[in-house]
């Protein structure tokens, strides 16, 4: 175990996966150097015939995956900010998530997409979105949402040797942030929750970005006598129910914690799940923390406003601890 | 706007370029140090070295012509006769910002002066543009629409649509790369293939060259491109080839963390061809201007740019309950 940043976590596993297998090839704007640090000094290592930037034409690096996947290639594709993934959608909706069932089973696409997102730091509704609902409803691509470096590492391992689409969502706003990586070679599986904090009293279910202000508010709960289960689905696609409704049956209470927008989020869809599957033990409605619907704004008050805050998953916890 | 015979600005337009340029200079090497300062709530793209391109186009527009703009848009906006406070406390984040804080230096907009906003994403602004040019030709409004774009841009398969379409429907627009030689910390020629300007040749659209660092170059060209967009005959396309002195984006170094892309070199030569200085050497020997009367202008533009920061300052946050008000029209989110 060591300490590493998360950024720095995503670059140990691309050299790792790299080194491991010739067929692993990095494209997109800026991979060289690197604006995230994520792909930096991949090119020193491994040169241009495995990594290379590109122009700027999203609609057709989200193609040329697709076309590269399938001619062999495990393909990592970075997008940089999420909103560029819009600029890239139609390969990645009629095409990346389809061409398996329509080719009946003929094709394999080991793609891995990275890209940042969320608000939070003033950059305005083009480069603060979360995306991943729309990914989720897609059918076709796994997501993963890694929280800390060392799930960013594993998953990150795991997609990279995959057998189809996954959109890795980097949490642009905790790069530099810093966990403990486990030593050597590992992977993390997809669709197995982490449970970051036992509890008994609520459960908080907090996706990506939402997890360090979720385990904060768990801190501030616990000093007003609640205590907080604190859930990591670590991916959405493939979802992990048993871990969620194993913790549902025992504390009954649950706020789940998105930085999607509100309507059909992320947290929108555990709610439905839980409904459907956790009906009878469920003693409050389940309650939702994400941003509402509406663009992210530019002023800094005006995003405090509608971003997620420890603040907000403390008033949401506690209104449903107190639920009868 | 009348053209002297030499088809050149007349002395009171050549005054008026220089002050317009000097002015976006002066408003973003404030903008530098509030960044570098690190007290600027967002992320600023400066257009230092590039005045000449968007002033020299914009000063030969009506304020009911339109344009498009991009990320690196605060040189559009100021040269299309956008507030300099107004775009000043939008940066700031404030509530008299000309976008009411909600979009920020990115996204600055004045429908009233015909901008229809700089643009986070890249390509953006070039269908939007001709979509501006469709409305014009059906209402046969006489408006002819700008789009600026940068080299990078260029390379977004959107741009050959948008090419073909208003080539095909004769569309009042004037496409303006601006060739400043990178996109982000990528040299253009490593993403470029062949020449830009053969793209749009090839669509059969009139397509020129020009000196981006000369204004008076990118004004003649200008007046002929609206000239020709403004008659109906179709599209124009402007290259100007400029050069961006500052990194993609302040705090560039500190992203990079070493990294670097340019020589230190190539930065200073194109210094030397500064469009503003150039500019005003010419100004001098032509008689038009002292060099005591260009003091005068820099201290005035000083004196607005200093105010327009007093404005921000003093003015108060953005309005948070507009997030909500503001996302729809005469709807609810
Ligand atoms: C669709 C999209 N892709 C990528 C980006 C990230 N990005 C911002 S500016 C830029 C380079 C743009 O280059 P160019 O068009 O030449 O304009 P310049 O920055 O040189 O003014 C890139 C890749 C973006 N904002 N939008």
């Amino acid at each position: 175990m060591a300490r590493k940043r998360y950024t720095q976590a995503i670059n140990e596993a691309l050299f790792e996966e790299m080194e491991r297998d010739p067929k692993v090839i990095v494209f997109g704007e800026d991979v060289e150097l690197a604006i995230f640090g994520d792909t930096r000094g991949l090119l020193d290592r491994f040169g241009r015939n495995r990594i290379r930037n590109t122009p700027i034409c999203e609609a057709t690096l989200t193609g040329m995956a697709v076309g590269a996947a399938a001619a062999g290639y495990r393909v990592v594709l970075h997008m940089m900010f999420s909103n560029f993934l819009y600029t890239g959608f139609d390969a990645i909706a009629n095409q990346m998530a389809k061409l398996r069932l329509m080719t009946g089973g003929q094709l394999e696409l080991p793609i891995t997409i990275l890209s940042g997102y969320g608000g939070g730091r003033s950059n305005a509704a083009q480069h603060s979105d979360t995306p991943h609902p729309l990914l989720m409803n897609l059918g076709g691509v796994n997501v993963a949402v890694p929280a800390t470096p060392a799930d960013a590492k594993g998953l990150l391992k795991t997609a990279i040797r995959g057998r189809n689409p996954t959109f890795f969502m980097e949490a642009s706003g905790r790069g530099g942030d810093s966990g403990e990586v486990p030593d050597g070679d590992y992977t993390v599986p997809f669709g197995k929750a982490a449970i970051a904090r036992e509890g008994s009293d609520v459960t908080l279910i907090a996706i990506g970005t939402m997890l360090k202000p979720a385990l904060g508010a768990a801190k501030q709960l616990e000093a007003n006598g609640i205590s907080a289960e604190v859930i990591d689905p670590r991916t959405l696609v493939p979802f992990d129910e048993d871990t969620i409704l194993r913790s549902v049956r025992k504390t009954g209470r649950v706020v789940v914690v998105d930085e999607a927008r509100d309507r059909c989020s992320a947290a929108s869809h555990i709610a439905a799940i839980l409904a459907d599957k956790a009906f009878g033990s469920l003693k409050a409605p389940v309650k939702r923390v994400t941003v509402p619907d509406v663009a992210m704004p530019y002023a800094p008050n005006a995003e405090a406003k509608v971003f997620p805050s420890e603040a907000n998953i403390v008033s949401a916890a506690s209104a449903v601890a107190k639920a009868a | 706007m009348t053209t002297q015979p030499s088809g050149g600005p007349t002395p009171e337009q050549s005054l008026a370029l220089y002050e317009r340029m000097l002015l976006i200079r002066r408003t973003e090497e404030k903008l530098s140090a509030d960044a570098a300062a690190g007290v600027l709530p967002g992320a600023v793209h400066l257009y230092i070295g590039q005045e000449a391109v968007a002033t020299g186009v914009c000063m030969q527009l009506k304020d009911s012509d339109w344009i498009t703009s991009t990320h690196r848009g605060h040189g559009h906006f100021l040269a299309k006769g956008g507030d300099v406070n107004a775009m000043m406390a939008e940066i700031w984040g404030k509530k008299t910002g000309i976008c009411k804080g909600m979009g920020g230096s990115m996204h600055v907009a004045d429908l009233s002066k015909g901008i229809l906003g700089a643009n986070g994403i890249v390509g953006g602004g070039l269908a939007i543009s001709v979509g501006a040019a469709f409305g014009s030709k059906l209402s046969n409004d006489g408006r002819v629409t700008v789009c600026f774009f940068g080299d990078g841009a260029a390379n977004q398969g959107v741009f050959m649509e948008c090419l073909n379409v208003s080539s095909l429907w004769e569309l009042p627009v004037v496409f303006v790369c601006e060739h400043n030689h990178f996109c982000e910390f990528t040299r253009a020629e490593q993403v470029t293939s062949g020449e830009i300007i053969n793209r749009a040749r090839a669509f059969g659209i009139h397509a020129v060259k020009v000196d981006g660092n000369d204004v008076e170059a990118v004004w003649r060209a200008t007046a002929e491109a609206v000239a020709l967009a403004r008659s109906g005959k179709g599209p124009c396309f402007i290259e100007a080839e400029t050069y961006r002195i500052k990194g993609h984006m302040e705090f560039e170094k500190e992203l990079l963390a070493g990294g670097k892309y340019r020589e230190l070199d190539e930065i200073e030569q194109w210094r030397a061809r500064d469009p503003i200085t150039r500019h005003g050497e010419r100004l001098v020997k032509a008689g038009i201007a002292t060099a005591a009367q260009l003091e005068e202008i820099g201290a005035r533009v000083a004196r607005q740019v200093e105010e327009a920061v007093a404005f921000s300052h003093r003015s108060e946050p953005a309005d948070e309950s507009l997030v909500f008000d503001l996302m729809f029209a005469g709807q609810k989110p």
